[in-house]
Parts: structure tokens; sequence; C-alpha cells
């Protein structure tokens, strides 16, 4: 019997592991599977593919260095004792730093006006250590740039990816969270009034204190 | 023959109400429950993150950074997604920050502008039958598939690894690297392939050849 659908060993093997994904349509899974039934070589790709997925797919497979377990259930408990004695819960503890950031920085901005300093904003310094070809994301109606993945991007569902240095040149500006490894220094008061600006603001109060003069 | 979906391994159902209870609780505030509630993926966000950095102290350390910013943003969780894909993605992008942060932006650049190679012929055709996961009991075994993995492009290792070890699906694997759907295909399809032969060679080496079960029963 002739079969119309007939494949070769090359689509076979193209298709091999979309089919143990179950994504192949039903008639090219008919015809690979007569094709394994004429085909050794075909069959013996299959099967150590097969072995592949299912012995790396075991936990096995998954070894974490001596004291691993230990190291880090102590660091949760020394985080979780942090969180639930000073704040009964993370985002009650978001609003008292976000308030002291924005006093801190009011301060700072009062301070600089005094004596006559001039602002220094995000759009004025747009961190100098982000590497300019790092692919960054900018969301709609935003002004900030993030990191992908970063949990503070707002609408999410219209990102758009481009480069640090495209990002910088159309006005956008870092994420203080995903972002702050790169920013040397904390600037003054960003006039953002996104609450994660806030926050972020409130992470790095201590340098706003320390780069105040 | 056997059905993929004795090869593919399902999420697993059966813990699920306890998890759900235990995120429950921790995001009310019971925080001492954290560790509980992740202690069943720690080995799964250990092994993300060196399969991005292949270093074992960074590995160590971004996996301790992705349980705590987990930890925090635990009330940002939904039912919608599996807890745990929803912890590997964090690590996912843990290591990549970190990643990003040390390594030259030259050398990304260099490792990423190679091409895609859809098309990958098999080398070995070694006779391979099931081997049964009591394999894994031998030292030697896990080692000599761990060295096997770590010889792969990094494209390769990564995308393997999130889809067949953390059993991430195709598109939770695309987001959480921010590649296209079609490259891990593609890339899943050729390190799978190259996996085989790596181990088939081994198999006909004999590596595997002590191992307690009867050998020269042909598959077909």
């Amino acid at each position: 019997m002739v079969n119309r659908e007939a494949v070769n060993c090359e689509q076979v093997w193209h298709e091999i592991s979309n089919y143990l994904e179950d994504e192949v349509d039903s008639a090219l899974r008919t015809a690979m599977e007569e094709h394994f039934r004429a085909c050794k070589r075909c069959t013996s790709v299959l099967e150590g593919t097969r072995n592949v997925i299912r012995l790396y797919g075991d936990e096995r497979m998954m070894e974490v260095p001596a004291g691993f377990s230990r190291r880090l259930e102590k660091k949760l408990a020394q985080s979780a004792r942090v969180s639930s004695s000073r704040w009964s819960t993370w985002s009650a503890w978001l609003v008292p730093v976000a308030a002291l950031a924005l006093i801190a920085g009011g301060l700072r901005l009062a301070n600089s006006l005094i004596i006559n300093q001039p602002l220094k904003t995000e759009h004025a310094q747009p961190g100098h250590d982000i590497p300019p070809d790092m692919l960054v994301v900018v969301s709609a109606n935003a002004k900030i740039f993030h990191v992908a993945g970063c949990e503070f991007i707002h609408n999410k569902d219209k990102v758009r990816t481009l480069t640090a240095k495209e990002a910088i040149r159309e006005g956008y500006v870092p994420c203080l969270r995903c972002m702050r490894k790169y920013l040397n220094t904390a600037s003054a008061a960003q006039p953002v009034s996104e609450s994660e600006a806030n926050a972020d603001m409130g992470a790095e109060e201590e340098d706003l204190h320390s780069s105040g003069r | 023959m056997a059905e993929p979906s004795v090869v593919l391994n399902k999420p697993e159902q059966a813990a699920t109400a306890r998890e759900q209870d235990l995120i429950a609780r921790v995001q009310r505030g019971q925080n001492e429950l954290f560790y509980e509630l992740v202690r069943p993926y720690e080995r799964r966000v250990y092994a993300a993150a060196l399969a991005i950095l292949r270093n074992q102290s960074d590995a160590e350390d971004v996996a301790q950074d992705a349980m705590l910013k987990a930890f925090a943003n635990i009330r940002q969780f939904r039912a919608e997604s599996r807890f745990s894909t929803w912890l590997i993605q964090i690590t996912v992008n843990e290591a990549l920050m970190r990643r990003r942060r040390e390594r030259s932006v030259v050398m990304e650049g260099l490792d990423d502008r190679r091409e895609e190679e859809s098309d990958y012929a098999p080398r070995e055709f070694a006779d391979w039958r099931e081997i049964p996961s009591e394999a894994l009991e031998r030292k030697e075994v896990r080692e000599r598939l761990a060295e096997a993995l770590a010889s792969l492009d990094r494209k390769y290792r990564e995308v393997f690894v999130l889809r067949d070890m953390e059993q991430l699906n195709i598109q939770e694997t695309a987001e959480a690297l921010g590649i296209s759907v079609a490259s891990v295909k593609t890339r899943l399809l050729r390190a799978r392939l190259m996996l085989r032969d790596l181990l088939a060679a081994g198999w006909e080496q004999g590596w595997f050849s002590r191992l307690p079960f009867e050998k020269g029963t042909k598959p077909w």
C-alpha cells in the first residue's frame, strides 16, 4: 500500500521533537508512526530521545550542593522574622517606606533649591552604567524602561523591546527597581507619581542621604 | 508504540490542594510557612539558576535571591498560573539579570549572533531501549548525563533545562527566556537530538552496560 503522506527520515528527525510534544497533526502523526514501524534507525532515534526526556526529567538529575537546603531555610527564616516582627506584611511595609521616601525626596528637593543647585533628575542623567545595547522593554503610556520580566511593568500586555540606548533617546528613564544595579548614584526627587517609583525611592533612601551635601 | 503522554511529565496534581492552602496562608502573613511552600521546588530553582549561570556559588546565590523575591511578592501570585512555574520564572529572570550584569555585552552579542540551525541529523543509531529510571541511582550515570548537558551551547541548554527538566511548557519557556516559540521548538529539537547522540555514544562505549537489566533485546 502506498501512503500518499509518507515521510522520509529527514522529515521524521525534523518533527520528532514536536511528535513527542504531541504537536503534530494527525495525518503527520500517522505517517510518522508508519515510518517508525518500517525504519529501525528512526525508531532508535525516537527511543533515545524519549530516554533523554525521561532521564533528564527525573528529580534525581537536580542535585543541590551539600548544605544548600539548610542555608536557604536559614535565609528565609531570617527574612520572615524581619518582616513579621517589624511590619505585619510586605504591603504594610511599603506604606511607611514610601512616605519616608517622599519626605526624604522633598527635603532633598528643598535643599537643592535653597543652595541653588541645578536639579538632577533621572531625565537629566539616565543611569550611566546601563549597557547601551542591553535589551529593555517599555510599555504603553509609561515613561520607564525595564528589564524584561520586571514585576513593576505596567500594562504587561503592551510591551515593546528596544535597546537601552534607544529607550533613553526616546525619553524613557530606567526603572529604579530592576535597573538599580546600573545606576551608580540615586538622583534627587523623581517626579514620577507611580507607586513603584515611591517604593524604589524607599529602597534608595540611604543613597539619597549619603549623596546629599 | 507508547503515547507521548507517557514521556512528557505532567505537572503533579496531588500536591495542589495543600499547596493552595499554604499559598493562601503565607499571603495572609504566615511567613514562617514559606519555606514549607517552596521546599518541594528548591532543587528545580537551583537547577534553573545553574543552567543559566554554570557556576555553583552564583547559582546558589541567585536561588536564594529568587526565593526571597518570591516571598516578598507572594501577594502578587495569582492562582491562574502554576506556583512552580511562577517560581522558576522569577529564578530565570534573576539569573539572566545577573549574567547580563557580569558578562560583557560583546560576549553576549557574539553568542547570540550565531545562526539557528534547524536541521540536525542524528549521528548515532545505537540500540537504545528504555533505560530504567533506576539507572539514575548511580552517581556515574548522573554525572555523565550532567556532563553531556553541560557540553551543549548555552541557547540549547537553557531551553532544554526549562522545558524538559523544569517542565515549563513551550510558551512559558519562550516567555522566560524572551525568545520566540518557534526558537524554543527549534532549539529543543536540537538539544534533545544532540543529547541523544552524546548518550548513545556512551551506550556503545559501555557506560550504561553494567546496568542491572537484560541486554540484547531489540525494541523493534
